[in-house]
C-alpha cells in the first residue's frame, strides 16, 4: 500500500485541523453513557436482546447524517477481522472493552470520524465527540446536540434523583467523561508533573498516560479527565476540568521557557539526536519511537526544527502501533519485524515531509 | 532471545523479579507472561469491584454488630424483579443489570455513590428532553400543592379551590404527556 494513502486511512480527518492551544492540547473529547429504559444492560442481556438493539440502531440511525456529521457507517464488531478491530481501538474509535467482550455489538462512525457511537458496550450507548485542540465547551455542546438527536427515537434510562442510569456506578448521573489529550514534555523533563498529578487527583480529576500502563506516559502524552459524574452538572465538570487544563498549559509553557533558558544547547542536542534517530534508525521499539517523536514535536514547537508539521507526533503515534503496522504490512508481524517496519515507516514519513 | 518459558516464541518482556531480596532476570513472551501472572492488563487490575465489595462487606459488618437485622432478613436475598440480578451478584460484579436495579437496591446505594463520587448522591445535570416536560409539570404541581396547604390553613377557601383546579388540570396534562404513544423507543 502507498504510504500517503495509508496515512489518510490511519489519521482521522478531523485531526488535520488545528484547534486552540494545539501546541499542547492535541484533542478534546466528551463521552456520554446512555441506556434504554426497560431493557437489560448489555453486561447480562441475552444475545437476542442485544441483536434487537443493533437492529434498532441500523433502522433509525445508520447512513443518516446529523448536522455536519455525514453518513454514519454502521459497523458490526463481529464482522471485523482481528487487525481491523485493533485499528479502531488504536484510533480510539472503539474501546478495548468491545474487543475483549465478544457480544453482538457495533459502532457507528461519522465520515470525518469525529463522532463514534458504540452500541452494546458496557452500556447500550456510548457516544463520543472529538474536537482538535482545547475546546471542551464546544465539544460538550456538540455532544449534547448529538445526544438529543439520538433521544428522538430512544427512551433513556433516567432517574430524577440519580440522573442517567449506567451499568457501572462510576458513570451514573451525567454519564459523562470529559477528557483532553495533552503533550507535556517539559513538565516531565523538569519532573514537575510528579507533584502535579497527585494535586489534580485531589480535585476529582484523573491524569494518566495515554499509551503505556500505570503512571508511565509513553511519548509524554497524558489524558486528563473527570472522575466524578454524580452531583455536578456537565458544564460545571467541564469548567473545572478546563481550569486545570489551563493551569497545565501555563505551567508547561513556563517549563519550556525555563528549559530553553537554562539548558538551551543541551535541549537542542536532545531534540536533534531524537530527530536523527527517527531519520536514520533501522530498528525502532515503540517506546523509543514515542520518546523521539515527543522530543521532535517539542523541537518543532520551540522552532528549533523547521519545515515539519507538528501533526507528526499524533499521526506517527497512531501509525506506529502494532495494529497499524500489521495493516500496512498486510500480515501478522513478529515484534522484531514490527520494530523494523516502524523505523522504515517513520523514515519514509519524514522524507515525505522534507520533499 | 527466545522466551525462557516456552522456548518457542521470542521474548518481548524483560524485567527483574525480586523475591526475598534475590534478583532474577526474566525474559518471556506475552502469552507466557500472562499465563504465569507476570502481566496484568489495566482492565483486569481495575479494582473498582474490589473497592465496592469491600465497602459492602464493611457495611454488612456494621449491620451485623447491631441487633437491627435478624438472621432471617439476611437470608432473604434482594433480587431485581426486572433483570433478576441478586444483590450479592451486584456486589461481586460491581455493575447494575438494568435501570430497575437502581430502585431495587436503592436503600443500599447511597454509601456506594458517596464513596465513588466524592460525597455526592444526587444528580444535578442534564435532564432528557422527553422527561423534562414531565418533570417541569411535576415541580409545578408540588409548588401549587404547597400553596394550597397554606391557603387552607388561612381558611381562604375560594382561592384554594382555584389552586386545586389548577392542580387537577396539570395532573391531567401530565397523564396525557406520559401516554405510551411517545414511548416507542423500544
Amino acid at each position: 500500500m502507498n504510504l500517503e494513502h495509508f496515512i489518510d486511512e490511519a489519521v482521522s480527518p478531523w485531526m488535520h485541523e488545528e484547534g486552540p492551544d494545539s501546541d499542547i492540547v492535541l484533542s478534546s473529547r466528551i463521552r456520554l453513557a446512555r441506556n434504554f429504559t426497560n431493557t437489560t444492560f448489555p453486561i447480562i442481556a441475552k444475545e437476542e436482546e442485544l441483536e434487537h438493539i443493533l437492529e434498532f440502531f441500523k433502522e433509525h440511525y445508520a447512513t443518516r447524517s446529523f448536522q455536519q456529521y455525514k453518513d454514519f457507517e454502521f459497523i458490526p464488531i463481529n464482522d471485523l477481522s482481528r487487525i481491523e478491530k485493533r485499528l479502531l481501538v488504536e484510533k480510539h474509535l472503539i474501546s478495548p472493552y468491545m474487543i475483549k467482550h465478544v457480544r453482538p455489538s457495533a459502532v457507528m462512525i461519522s465520515k470525518n470520524e469525529q463522532v463514534s457511537i458504540m452500541v452494546n458496550e458496557e452500556d447500550h450507548i456510548r457516544l463520543q465527540m472529538y474536537l482538535p485542540g482545547f475546546q471542551l465547551e464546544e465539544t460538550l455542546q456538540r455532544a449534547n446536540e448529538l445526544d438529543d438527536w439520538l433521544e428522538e427515537h430512544i427512551d433513556y434510562a433516567f432517574d430524577e434523583k440519580r440522573g442517567y442510569l449506567t451499568s457501572c456506578p462510576t458513570n451514573v448521573g451525567t454519564g459523562m467523561r470529559a477528557s483532553v489529550m495533552m503533550h507535556l514534555p517539559a513538565l516531565v523533563l523538569t519532573r514537575q508533573i510528579n507533584h502535579m498529578i497527585p494535586a489534580i487527583n485531589q480535585v476529582g480529576l484523573v491524569v494518566r498516560g495515554i499509551y503505556g500502563e500505570g503512571s508511565e506516559a509513553i511519548g509524554n502524552l497524558f489524558q486528563v479527565s473527570n472522575q466524578i459524574t454524580l452531583g455536578k452538572s456537565e458544564s460545571d465538570i467541564v469548567e473545572d476540568l478546563g481550569s486545570i487544563v489551563q493551569q497545565l498549559i501555563k505551567q508547561e509553557k513556563r517549563a519550556r521557557a525555563t528549559l530553553v533558558e537554562q539548558t538551551g544547547m543541551r535541549l537542542e542536542d536532545k531534540v536533534f539526536r531524537s530527530y536523527g534517530t527517527l531519520k536514520y534508525s533501522r530498528i525502532l521499539e515503540s517506546k523509543e519511537a514515542a520518546r523521539c517523536l515527543s522530543n521532535v514535536r517539542l523541537g518543532i514547537d520551540l522552532q528549533m526544527i523547521k519545515g515539519i508539521s507538528g501533526q507528526i507526533l499524533n499521526e506517527l503515534m497512531i501509525l506506529t502501533q502494532p495494529g497499524f503496522l500489521q495493516k500496512y504490512a498486510e500480515r501478522i508481524l513478529t515484534p522484531q519485524e514490527r520494530d523494523i517496519l516502524r523505523a522504515e515507516l517513520i523514515r519514509e514519513r519524514l522524507n515525505m515531509e522534507e520533499k | 532471545m527466545d522466551c525462557q518459558e516456552c522456548h518457542k516464541r521470542p521474548a518481548t518482556l524483560h524485567f527483574t523479579q525480586v523475591v526475598n531480596g534475590e534478583k532474577r532476570q526474566i525474559h518471556v513472551c506475552e502469552e507466557c507472561a500472562k499465563e504465569k501472572g507476570y502481566l496484568t492488563y489495566p482492565e483486569d487490575s481495575y479494582t473498582f469491584e474490589d473497592l465496592l465489595s469491600g465497602l459492602f462487606n464493611y457495611k454488612f459488618d456494621m449491620v451485623g454488630n447491631h441487633v437491627s437485622s435478624s438472621p432471617q432478613q439476611q437470608r432473604e436475598e434482594l433480587q431485581c424483579p426486572q433483570c433478576h440480578l441478586t444483590f450479592s451478584k451486584f456486589r461481586r460484579m460491581g455493575k447494575f443489570g438494568c435501570a430497575t436495579c437502581y430502585t431495587t437496591f436503592a436503600d443500599k446505594l447511597d454509601p456506594v455513590f458517596r464513596r465513588v463520587h466524592s460525597g455526592n448522591t444526587v444528580h444535578h445535570g442534564k435532564i432528557p428532553k422527553r422527561k423534562s416536560k414531565h418533570l417541569h409539570v411535576k415541580k409545578e404541581i408540588e409548588l401549587l400543592q404547597k400553596e394550597l396547604n397554606e391557603l387552607i390553613q388561612k381558611e381562604a377557601f375560594e382561592q384554594a379551590a382555584d389552586v386545586r383546579d389548577q392542580i387537577h388540570a396539570l395532573k391531567k396534562q401530565k397523564l396525557e404527556a406520559s401516554d405510551p404513544k411517545e414511548g416507542d423507543g423500544e
